[in-house]
């Protein structure tokens, strides 16, 4: 059996277009020391540090870690750097999870980031490469096709998605640390927002940030040290499937469904919607709340556009199962740390510690992150109670 | 740092690195034929799906593809967005049409451009045809095809889309 | 510390180290040597294994997600555990190691891949320093490494006679290495009567840069007899980071690597084969000084990085390459190392053991 592990710290930085008070060490530093101080611990404390970012264009320097290692009190430690695509975030927290998990580790840290001010990752992402159709129109005009197959398929009504990026400002404006603060947000003003992608808006797509997040993950033995309560790792999982092959299953990938179904099996979850008290889920488009209900299991198919209707996944509305708590990937999308945010406010859900966007009593929670085309899954339950 | 120096938030450091790119050996023998104005697609050994472009395997069964498939010019829309903002070095001005297209006797889509079509009336199961450049204009690339555009050929249902013969819709009615 | 479940090496296989890959694709340098290993198990593919992990590097081809296109030679319908390190595959390893003992996977497939002769090296491996201070002054990676064989000569640590005899050594055992990119037997006077290109460096100080990719399979001990396999067991693995700040470091040491191999107990039995990855002459001086090994250790009896570089796949060809020895037969223990970073600052050894 995998030995217990839990998170006993948490650091993020506030999230913003432009951190020009900070290099890309300072704002990894800032989330880190964060963490540590949330775990009362300093950097003796860590034995090793696992690092994730999205690709290196992003920001124009190869293998980050190598300059980082400084900034992270990592010298003389273990330093492992992963990369995943989007989903990046939420495997460097299973990576990290899985020195604890292994008995290998007692203590670690594991801190993710995007400074995307510090290039341009539209441009990164669309280096000229010969032999291809120069379409490269952002991942908004990969995703776009996709979603319109999901509304075709569910007959949802037109402004699902319109109500989703409503919810999650509104969400993200009880959170301090969120880049997109519009807590005077309308369905008017996202409808009236620019079509960029046909059917996703402006307003129904996530920004681009700068930020960082980090997590101090230990031991059970070590989690009576660390003076907040914990959140214990009740399940970890990832998936992946390929980009592209005859009859795959885009709007309903089939990496995500199985990779839920591997996380709700080792938290004991048979019914998500009942068991889990709010989600953290990868929404970059808001139109993927109502897919995700779906993949993930909380509505059947075709229905998670009623769930994200009926309010349920509102806060405001006083739901039953919140999602996206913290204003999600819609309200700041530092892109390679936003699958560990997720991973994160799940973490300070069942901690009781979310500020003015806790659900309250939450005890179990559910993150989640997805890159690629939406073939690279990673997910973990976390619970205030000791499994 | 004394108080008549400002804080440096930014310098720039361009990076310039120069690759030889290759596309492989199977996309390699995609782009000689498209010079020629062809499509050749691969089918895998395995599961018998064709693949076009063909990357050299069957990323579902993990097998190298050898086998060459020629597929004709027509296609059909699987799902499709209108852009309406430019893409970064691109000629195209939004808002246009790109669509994940099917071609007869494929079983995979890929990305590109639709055009002579109102915007408003693309539709998933369109069936539409490769409009092509001057011939003078072919070099090795998916770009000898300029755009798709719709032909007058009845709709294709969503679950036959990516299942029809390389006779085409016709064929198989 | 509470026993950790043993891994067991299955399978191991490498391309040959080419100076240019020609018109072969990501999926097309992988696709054999995932073949290989899977064959040398009795396995089909992917789904065969509980976990697969990959090496990488984006700015060696030139293009975000190279690893997204390896995906393509897998297999992976239906979905499979899948990770990626940005790092040399030997971390991909590790992180398949702590998989397998936290109960999640019972083996793994492993792979790391290159195609680094799309650009010019050196310089690309410049943009991995300080954003700030280094890489804008565009030090390549030779100028570093020869900066670094400069103090150690001038320590009176190596010569550039000792630099030489590494090489004529690496070659000689390329010999038998059929993978080999560079081999022969050269003399210690030949080499040093070429100029230098970086000085002290002469071009034969360098290994060269090969395009390719190598597979490995590891495993419990019990799948392994389940599988009734031949097997070889990592019997200690560790790996450890310095600064950053060059200045900073004594370049003619690797306290890094000596850590790693105390964290990977390399001093609890003879050392009878290292396979080093040192892609200059003189590092493997370095090297050899700090896992301390002495004359009763062959050195990359497999011609090491010297004979051929795979970028993002040599940390875990040297595993392998400890691995095929073992498990022949030819002996019992033996190390293996992996590196990272301007003048080794990121480095992984592990000891691999017959069963
Ligand atoms: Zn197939």
């Amino acid at each position: 059996m995998a030995k217990l592990a839990a998170v006993v710290g948490i650091g993020q930085t506030h999230y913003k277009t432009r951190r020009g008070d900070v290099s890309i060490a300072g704002l990894v530093r800032e989330a880190a020391v964060n963490a540590l101080e949330d775990a009362g611990l300093g950097w003796d404390d860590i034995e090793a540090v696992i690092i994730g970012k999205a690709p290196d264009m992003f920001e124009g320097v190869i293998m980050p870690e190598i300059y980082l290692t400084d900034a992270l009190g990592c010298n003389g430690k273990p330093m492992l750097r992963v990369h995943t695509a989007g989903s990046v975030g939420g495997s460097t927290a299973l990576v990290a999870a899985s020195h604890v998990q292994s008995g290998m580790f007692k203590r670690v840290l594991t801190v993710t980031f995007e400074k995307q001010s510090e290039s341009n990752a539209m441009w990164a992402l669309s280096t000229p490469q010969p032999f291809s159709v120069h379409l490269n129109a952002g991942a908004g005009g990969y995703f776009a096709p996709i979603i319109r197959e999901y509304m075709r398929r569910s007959g949802a009504p037109y402004d699902v998605g319109i109500k989703v990026a409503v919810k999650d400002r509104l969400h993200g404006a009880r959170n301090p640390l969120a880049h997109l603060q519009l807590p005077e947000i309308t369905m008017k003003e996202v409808e009236d927002s620019m079509m960029l992608w046909d059917p996703i808006r402006f307003l129904e797509a996530c920004p681009s940030s700068d930020g960082a997040c980090a997590m101090v993950i230990c031991s059970e033995d070590l989690v009576a040290e660390s003076p907040k309560p914990p959140a214990w790792i009740r399940g970890v999982a990832m998936r992946s499937e390929p980009t592209m092959y005859a009859g795959r299953e885009e709007v309903s990938p089939q990496a995500g469904r199985d990779c839920a179904a591997d996380v709700y099996r080792q938290a004991g979850i048979t019914d998500p919607r009942r068991d889990l008290d709010c989600a953290e889920v990868y929404v970059p488009f808001s139109w993927y709340e109502p897919m995700w209900l779906e993949n993930l299991g909380f509505a059947p198919e075709g229905e998670g556009w009623k769930l994200t209707m009926s309010g349920a996944t509102s806060l405001d509305e006083g739901g039953d199962i919140p999602w996206n708590c913290s204003g999600g990937v819609l309200s700041s999308n530092p892109i390679g740390a936003s699958g560990m945010i997720r991973f994160a406010e799940a973490a300070r859900q069942v901690r009781g510690d979310a500020g003015a966007h806790q659900v309250e009593g939450a005890r179990l929670a559910l993150g989640h992150a997805y890159g690629g085309g939406a073939q690279f899954f990673a997910m973990w339950v976390v619970g205030a109670d000791k499994p | 740092m004394s108080e008549d120096t400002e804080a440096v938030t930014r310098i720039e450091t361009p990076v310039y690195l120069q690759y030889n790119f290759t596309a492989g050996r199977a996309p390699a023998r995609f782009l000689e034929r498209i010079r020629q104005g062809v499509l050749t697609g691969q089918r895998c050994p395995r599961c018998a799906n064709v693949y076009i472009p063909p990357r050299g395997s069957c990323p579902a069964c993990g097998v190298p593809t050898e086998e060459e498939v020629v597929l004709p010019d027509k296609a059909t829309v699987q799902s499709f967005t209108v852009v309406a903002i430019p893409i970064p070095n691109n000629p195209i001005k939004p808002p246009f049409v790109i669509a994940n297209l099917v071609l007869d006797g494929a079983n995979i889509s890929f990305i590109h451009l639709m055009s002579e079509c109102e915007n408003s009336e693309v539709h998933i199961g369109q069936r539409v045809q490769a409009v092509w450049k001057p011939e003078a204009e072919w070099t090795y690339a998916m770009d000898n095809i300029r755009y798709f555009k719709p032909i007058d050929e009845p709709d294709v249902p969503v679950d036959r889309i990516g299942r029809l013969p390389i006779g085409g819709w016709e064929d198989e009615q | 510390m509470t026993a950790m479940k043993e891994i067991a090496v299955v399978a191991f296989s490498q391309s040959d180290c080419l100076a240019r890959a020609g018109a072969a694709n990501e999926v097309e340098l992988i696709m054999p040597q995932l073949r290989a290993v899977f064959g040398q198990v009795g396995l089909n593919n992917a789904q065969d294994v509980d976990f697969v992990c990959s090496g990488s590097c984006d700015y060696l081809q030139g293009a975000a997600f190279a690893f997204v296109a390896g995906v393509d030679a897998l297999g992976a319908v239906p979905p499979i555990k899948e990770s990626h390190v940005e790092m040399d595959a030997a971390w991909a390893l590790y992180e398949s190691i702590l998989k397998i003992r936290m109960d999640q996977a019972e083996s793994a497939l492993i792979y790391g891949f290159a195609k680094a002769s799309a650009g010019e090296l050196p310089t690309v491996l410049s943009q991995q320093l300080d954003p700030y201070y280094l890489a804008p002054l565009w030090v390549d990676s030779v100028s570093l490494a020869a900066m670094q064989a400069r103090l150690l000569i001038e320590k009176g640590l190596a010569t550039e006679q000792a630099m030489a005899g590494v090489v004529a050594r690496a070659r000689k055992h390329a010999m038998v290495n059929p993978h080999a990119q560079v081999s022969g037997e050269v003399s210690i006077e030949t080499l040093l009567a070429a100029d230098t290109v970086v000085s002290p460096l002469r071009e034969s100080d360098c290994a060269p840069v090969a395009d390719g990719a190598a597979a490995m399979i590891i495993c419990t001990v019990d799948k392994a007899r389940e599988w009734g396999v031949p097997y070889a067991v990592i019997s200690g693995i560790d790996h450890r980071i310095e600064t950053h700040n060059l200045g900073m470091r004594d370049l003619t040491d690797s306290p890094s690597t000596r850590q790693a191999a105390a964290g990977a107990g390399v001093g609890r039995g003879a050392v009878e084969v290292a396979e080093l990855c040192a892609p200059f002459s003189h590092q493997e001086i370095i090297l050899t000084r700090a896992l301390g090994l002495g004359d009763d250790t062959v050195i990359n009896p497999s011609g090491g990085v010297m004979a051929g570089n795979l970028m993002m796949a040599s940390g875990l060809a040297r595993i392998g390459e400890v691995f095929r020895r073992i498990v022949s037969g030819d002996i019992s223990r033996g190390v293996a190392h992996a590196t990272s970073g301007p003048c080794l600052q990121h480095n992984l050894v592990a000891v691999l053991e017959s069963a």
